[in-house]
């Protein structure tokens, strides 16, 4: 019997008790977050091989909380989606923690998800990854941490946020890279 | 030929193109590489398939340089997520793939042409390691769901569970028999490394290799045993190597269970990730990591510290464009390495030795 991957994303599914619910507010304006990043990039100063860039907000990160069954036991009740949160309101924001060295080629951002959300920083992990994928040249490497102390598991979810293996298995799951490209989706236009 | 630093160049002998996805993982046939066998790898990808690969033979059986590389055989339409590893039959004669889609399939050579002999299914999420005993008797898959199977082969390429062993705490990247006994090791995200050993068909964890004993601080990736099979070197995440040597000193347990030792650690030469590492049958380590180089370390003899030291022969910087996930010394005579890539591509490269000017 080959079990069905539904639930293959542990990202997403395995901390469900740690789901937040609360009521959402109004939407802010979503900047471009491609164009941001590139200029991100490009705009470096010659001469320095390390930048550190200035206050940073990841807008246009339309998180939303999804409840899907789990192998274990009949399904759950898909529970009414969708509470979306953008990263705004969650005060996702980026200070002083994006470092773009050009010279080898390297991104770090450190985030700050100040929902002590379990789940909630390995999604918008992913999607900052998915992100910076799909915008900057191939040959980036690419490192996704929490901000210290900002989180209760921070090194349990930096581990899975850089472990390669872990993010290719999840962007296969079909229902993980929907809920991305969603919360990504704004961030194109 | 002389090992040490400066005495050797990596030459790339040829780019094989054919994969649409990043390559994870590449095994050479160990019954080929003879006069009368032209040499055959494996290849897996994200694009969900296998590809085979071949050498032309050559007139010559010196110009390995001159010999290109086709592929002989794509093994598609049958796993339905991203193939992640491979591993021959001692024989030659099949090969076992585990894939993200929780199965493992096996493969026969009939006449040239790759047939599916049989899927194996049991784990719950993504096999990420296969390995066959040395007797080609066993085989071993591992995966994201933390635990180790053994299968036995039966006769009509049928394969019985006789083990499913629990103990790593997170997902187990990789699994490989010991060279000659038939004692399993696995490695895992969760720091460690197992060994297991069966004493009258029970199998059992006979020893952990975590921090307590020298062991690694982050994700062990791979592992790989020299050719006498009493030293094995693993790599990791936290950017070291690790060699371990069996400890034949102390044969006391009940059951003639000889423990591993930490015998050193190659620290200072890598700053990314180490996927993966092969040790030749010469005694040259290979390494790739995340930072596209291929590394050389050879035993430093003439070291001034007390007990085995390890020194670089070679770092081949941009080896690929992206980070590398497989390195592998071919059977055979000749120095071939062949390296896999996130860029998609195989490189097959030969360690050479330097032209001093005095000839060959």
């Amino acid at each position: 019997m080959v079990s069905k991957l539904i639930n293959a994303n542990p990202i997403v599914y395995e901390k469900k008790e740690c789901r937040a619910r609360s009521v959402p507010t109004a939407m802010e304006e979503y900047a471009d977050l491609n164009s941001y990043y590139h200029a991100l990039i490009l705009n470096s100063h010659h001469g320095n091989t390390k930048k550190q860039l200035g206050k940073g907000i990841i807008p246009s990160c339309k998180i939303h909380m999804v409840e899907e069954e789990t192998l274990e036991g009949g399904p759950k009740d898909i529970k009414d989606p969708k509470h979306p949160y953008s990263l705004e309101e969650l005060k996702v924001i980026i200070e002083d923690a994006i470092d773009v060295d050009d010279q080898q080629s390297y991104v770090r951002i450190t985030f700050t998800p100040t929902v002590e959300h379990c789940s909630m920083a390995t999604i918008i992990g992913l999607c900052l990854r998915v992100k910076l994928l799909r915008s900057l040249p191939f040959h980036y490497k690419v490192d996704i941490r929490v901000v210290p102390r900002s989180h209760a598991s921070e090194s349990a979810v930096n581990k899975q946020l850089n472990d390669k293996e872990r993010v290719a298995a999840a962007l296969e799951n079909p229902n993980l890279v929907d809920m991305v490209d969603e919360c990504l989706a704004p961030s194109y236009d | 030929m002389e090992l040490y630093e400066g005495a050797c160049e990596l030459k790339l002998l040829q780019t094989l193109e054919g994969h649409t996805d990043r390559v994870w993982s590449l095994v050479w046939n160990p019954a080929t590489g003879t006069a009368e066998t032209p040499l055959v790898f494996a290849s897996c990808s994200g694009d969900k398939t296998v590809r085979i690969w071949e050498q032309n033979p050559s007139p010559s059986s010196s110009s390995s340089s001159h010999s290109s590389w086709n592929c002989k055989a794509v093994l598609e339409d049958t796993h339905t997520r991203t193939v992640r590893s491979c591993s021959w039959s001692p024989s030659g004669k099949l090969l076992a793939v585990a894939s993200f889609d929780a199965t493992t399939s096996i493969w026969e050579n009939v006449g040239g042409d790759f047939e599916c002999v049989s899927t194996l299914e049991g784990h719950e999420n993504e096999v990420k390691s296969v390995s066959w005993n040395a007797s080609g008797t066993l085989l071993a898959t591992c995966g994201r769901d933390k635990s180790v199977w053994i299968w036995e082969a039966q006769p009509g390429n049928e394969f019985e569970c006789v083990s499913v062993l629990q103990g790593h705490s997170q997902d187990v990247k990789m699994v490989l028999w010991h060279p000659t006994l038939d004692v399993l090791f696995s490695c895992s995200y969760d720091n460690t490394v197992k060994v297991w050993a069966d004493d009258d068909d029970d199998w059992q964890c006979v020893q952990t290799l975590g921090e307590p004993n020298n062991g690694h601080s982050s994700t062990v990736w791979a592992l790989s045993f020299n050719k006498t099979g009493d030293k094995m070197v693993t790599c990791s995440d936290d950017l070291t190597l690790k060699i371990w040597e069996m400890d034949s000193t102390s044969m006391q347990s009940a059951d003639g269970y000889a423990p591993w030792r930490h015998l050193c650690t190659i620290t200072g030469y890598h700053d990314r990730t180490i996927f993966s590492v092969h040790w030749s049958s010469e005694g040259i380590i290979a390494s790739g990591a995340a930072d596209d180089a291929i590394r050389f370390f050879v035993e430093d003899k003439d070291g001034l510290v007390d007990g085995p030291s390890y020194k670089l022969l070679l770092k081949e910087e941009k080896a690929h464009g992206m980070d590398i996930n497989s390195v592998q010394w071919s059977p055979g005579e000749k120095r071939l390495l062949a390296s896999a890539s996130d860029d998609g591509t195989i490189k097959i490269w030969e360690l050479a030795s330097l032209c001093t000017g005095n000839g060959y």
